[in-house]
């Protein structure tokens, strides 16, 4: 018990509780709420939006109009009707020719800038990758609108050049580097012995890679995708101007459609504080929020088991 | 000698023809940032001089300069990173320098990471619905940078966290065994070398926050206004947002003039990324341990 007494009073003479030790404390607590803050906030974005748009969610919100109907007439002045169905057709439509052109082409960038890429060419094709990555999505947009527009009126005959395919190209450019970045990521991953054996059972460059290499790499390739995949779904302003924003379910690549994400950005403005429309505007913001947040849970979960190998 | 066998061609001829067929995937992927970039600068160049950089537009926008966008756009970018900056190196040095591998700063990392997620337009309804509307900012400059801000803050706390977590374990040990504080430890030992790699994420931010639009469509920014912002609470014009007014909604636009902004726009962003590009591939050479 005495060395036990000792020890506390050896360790109160070393516990100097000067300016240094109160700015030590002060300093971890302000950290700390930098630390949380990023909580805070994507509480805060589900609460706020959730807030603006609860007048319609829990009165007159009826799942079966919003989500089936695909009539979205917000400013019918007797009977607005608010279905979101071919908002969804068009933001799938979009997203999915997007992934069509992302995909093989982000993982075929990734795979030579990984497995064949080397020094300085490799450096400079990422830093190239990163760049396309850089530019600003009104910029695409302004791309779809004035470059690609009157290229598929031209190149295919057809009367108007904002539709799914001008926005699905425009959102697969602007998705492929993240995908790029992300999936080389994974096949770097892949420990450099799997390589070794494969190549020590006689395997050719092209077999070790697609048949050891991606392979193992698979969960990571399909966390780039769905990154991929969220990218093009909340993307705003570059489909907001290549679709050609009409509301309709789209029956082939030259149809016009409108994004869930566009419909806000575009109608916003128009709309009073707290009016039923601005509501509805709201509860499509919670919806995508709901669904990014879904789509981002999965990709980290499947990257970071990955990493975690 | 070996003799080529007949399979050792067939395989070489595979080999040759995968990594050919990568490559022009790769050069279809990199080719549009060039082909954009050509087009840009052809159609647009023409309209750049000193003079469009510093007027104003005039005749309802189809002519003259773009200065009160770029001065708003200044603004609005300068404000988000003096509120992003000090937040998300706080929150990477929490992450980095004391929380320990549990589900709590497991939950912060998701948190950023859906913090980058979640799309730009739903960032601009969270900036209505609490700036604008609940805190009562108004449509201004102020509302528009917090909105900015919080959107870009994973940028900062993943760069900075990057270059905390480089700082090796032994530099720490050695300044906590001099009998230092942690604080004093990170102050003077983890931040200044970290500092450069802070200031390459900085700069990626402000490349990101000047091409944001959506953002700032309905917290602050405006289609025209004559006469620039005096303070935090007026409404200002903006880079990016001016490109897509001047693009879609403005009739009787010169088609030069849109061209010209975005060929400013982009070369802001790509000037400001190649900054930073250059900065960590310098630093890397500079590397001492």
């Amino acid at each position: 018990m005495e060395t036990r007494a000792q020890n506390q009073s050896l360790a109160a003479e070393f516990d100097r509780r000067n300016m240094d030790w109160y700015m030590d404390k002060l300093v971890q607590v302000l950290v700390f709420m930098g630390g949380i803050s990023a909580i805070v906030f994507i509480i805060g974005i589900f609460a706020f939006v959730t807030m603006e748009g609860a007048g319609f969610l829990f009165d007159g919100f009826s799942f079966r109009e919003f989500f089936l109907s695909e009539y979205w007439e917000p400013s019918d002045e007797d009977d607005p009707e608010y279905g979101i169905l071919a908002l969804i057709a068009g933001t799938a439509s979009v997203t999915g020719l997007a992934m069509v052109v992302a995909i093989p082409f982000s993982l075929g960038a990734a795979i030579f800038i990984g497995e064949f890429a080397t020094g300085r060419t490799r450096e400079f094709l990422k830093v190239l990758v990163e760049l396309l990555a850089a530019i600003p999505s009104v910029v695409w947009g302004f791309i779809g609108l004035s470059i690609m527009n009157p290229l598929i009126i031209e190149l295919f005959d057809v009367p108007v050049g904002l539709t799914v395919l001008n926005a699905g190209i425009i959102l697969g450019l602007m998705a492929a580097p993240i995908m790029t970045s992300i999936a080389e990521d994974a096949l770097k991953a892949v420990p450099d012995r799997y390589r070794e054996a494969a190549e020590a059972l006689g395997a050719t460059r092209w077999e070790v890679i697609f048949k050891t290499v991606i392979p193992a790499a698979k969960n990571g390739l399909l966390g780039a995708v769905l990154l991929g995949v969220g990218r093009g779904f909340g993307e705003t302003m570059a489909v907001l101007m290549a679709t050609g924003h009409s509301v309709n379910i789209p029956g082939s690549l030259f149809d016009s459609v409108r994004a869930l994400t566009a419909t806000i950005a575009a109608e916003l403005g128009e709309t009073a504080v707290g009016s039923e429309h601005y509501q509805v505007l709201f509860t499509i913001g919670i919806f995508l929020f709901v669904i990014t947040f879904i789509i981002n849970l999965t990709a980290d979960l499947i990257v970071r088991g990955v990493k975690n190998q | 000698m070996f003799e080529e066998s007949a399979l050792n061609a067939r395989n070489k001829k595979i080999q040759l023809l995968w990594r050919t067929l990568f490559l022009v995937m790769t050069l279809l992927l990199i080719l549009p940032v060039l082909v954009i970039l050509g087009t840009l600068i052809a159609k647009g160049g023409s309209v750049i001089s000193m003079e469009f950089l510093f007027t104003y537009p005039t005749d309802g926008m189809t002519a003259g300069g773009i200065f009160p966008a770029l001065f708003g756009t200044v603004w609005l970018v300068s404000l988000a990173l003096l509120i992003s900056v000090p937040l998300g190196v706080a929150a990477a040095i929490y992450l980095s320098e004391y929380a320990g591998e549990n589900w709590f700063s497991r939950l912060i990392n998701l948190a950023i990471i859906n913090l980058a997620g979640v799309p730009s337009i739903v960032h601009a309804l969270f900036g209505v619905g609490a700036f604008v509307v609940f805190f009562g900012f108004g449509t201004s400059i102020l509302a528009a940078s917090l909105t900015l801000a919080i959107m870009t803050l994973p940028v900062v706390i993943v760069a900075t966290k990057e270059s905390l977590d480089a700082v090796p374990l032994a530099f720490r040990e050695a300044c906590w065994n001099m009998g230092a504080t942690r604080w004093q430890t990170i102050r003077k030992v983890v931040l200044p070398n970290a500092i450069s790699g802070i200031l390459t994420g900085v700069i990626l931010e402000v490349s990101r926050t000047t091409g944001e639009t959506a953002p700032i469509m309905f917290t602050g920014a405006a289609f025209f206004l004559p006469f620039l912002p005096e303070s935090v609470f007026d409404q200002t014009m903006a880079m990016s947002l001016h490109l897509f007014v001047v693009a879609t909604q403005v009739p009787g636009v010169p088609d030069a003039l849109p061209y010209g902004v975005a060929l400013v726009l982009v070369s802001m962003v790509l000037i400001m990324n190649s900054i930073s590009i250059g900065f960590r591939v310098y630093l890397r050479g500079q590397k001492k341990w």
